[in-house]
């Protein structure tokens, strides 16, 4: 009975969380056909898009649920991903002048 | 389930798992940070190109298409939910009925991302050339895709093999659990390349 009950609670809330992430796709669709920049564009969707994958990392892949296991993901995400941009404007240092570039014209 | 079950039998010579999460579930977990990194390069990498070349194409006249696949993919991990729960429940029947679903559901996305495919080959888009502008945006845009589609092919296949085994008793729920969780992530990386590849690029 328990199990059934908890069963249906949570079946509930995934979907509702469904149905915000279809909503936010939605109003994606929407600022394309906006008239904005597209610098203005690009910052308002993936604004949206991150607001789409922390909902589906907190309550699909059921993130909410283990906060121990949440900061390991996003720590060690965040770090690789940091660590990434480092190796990635490596490959740009002698254009752009950084960091400790010693590129001259 | 005992944490014996979990350690395959091997409780006690084993360590316990890290952060209270199952071995396999955390080898998962480890999958996607890693995956994370390979999409964000490519996403990242789009981005530069994309900025830094003043003739990018926009040759995407309608936005019906690609709004139906992230329909699709949306539902899929709403449906792989429900096969967890099922599974959860002890409700074998319903749970793999539900991981059927999620798979039809992902095969008809690939469908449809093929279809799109074709649709762009036949006006003459190539990996190296297009009848829009730059060449480059072909090989960035059949990339991102080609690597997304690989991913959702491989949890199609997954999806049926984990759901039979599911059947058949040789998994459990939680091996469902893992696999949904890579399901999600294909969905969760869907989202970030429906605006940059897709909306930005919309012929106004």
């Amino acid at each position: 009975m328990a199990i059934a009950e908890a069963n249906k609670s949570n079946i509930s809330r995934y979907v509702i969380v469904y149905v915000c992430i279809l909503a936010i796709a939605g109003l994606q669709f929407v600022i394309a056909y906006s008239n904005v920049t597209a610098p203005q564009m690009f910052a308002r969707m993936l604004f949206l898009a991150i607001v789409e994958g922390a909902l589906a990392l907190l309550f699909f892949m059921h993130l909410s649920d283990n906060h121990q296991l949440l900061w390991f993901v996003v720590i060690f995400t965040v770090f690789v991903l940091l660590a990434m941009q480092y190796g990635w404007t490596d490959s740009f240092r002698e254009l752009l002048g950084a960091p400790w570039s010693s590129y001259s014209k | 389930m005992s944490h014996a079950d979990t350690m395959g039998g091997h409780a006690g010579v084993m360590e316990k798992p890290a952060f209270s999460v199952p071995a396999k579930k955390m080898a998962m977990w480890l999958f996607i940070i890693a995956d994370t990194a390979t999409f964000a390069g490519c996403l990242v990498a789009y981005g530069f190109l994309r900025n830094a070349t003043p003739d990018w194409p926009r040759p995407f006249h309608s936005i019906t298409n690609v709004a139906i696949m992230t329909f699709i993919l949306v539902t899929s991990s709403l449906t792989m939910l429900f096969a967890i729960d099922a599974a959860k429940a002890g409700d074998k029947a319903r749970a793999f009925r539900w991981t059927l679903i999620t798979a039809a559901a992902g095969a008809l996305f690939a469908l449809l991302h093929i279809r799109e495919w074709l649709g762009l080959i036949g006006e003459g888009m190539t990996l190296l050339k297009n009848p829009w502008g730059t060449g480059l945006f072909g090989a960035a845009f059949f990339s991102i895709t080609g690597l997304h589609l690989l991913h959702v092919t491989g949890g199609v296949i997954a999806l049926l093999a984990v759901g039979i085994r599911y059947k058949r008793g040789r998994y459990n729920a939680d091996d469902l659990e893992i696999t949904g969780l890579y399901w999600h992530f294909v969905d969760l990386v869907w989202m970030f390349v429906v605006p940059l590849v897709y909306l930005l690029n919309l012929t106004h």
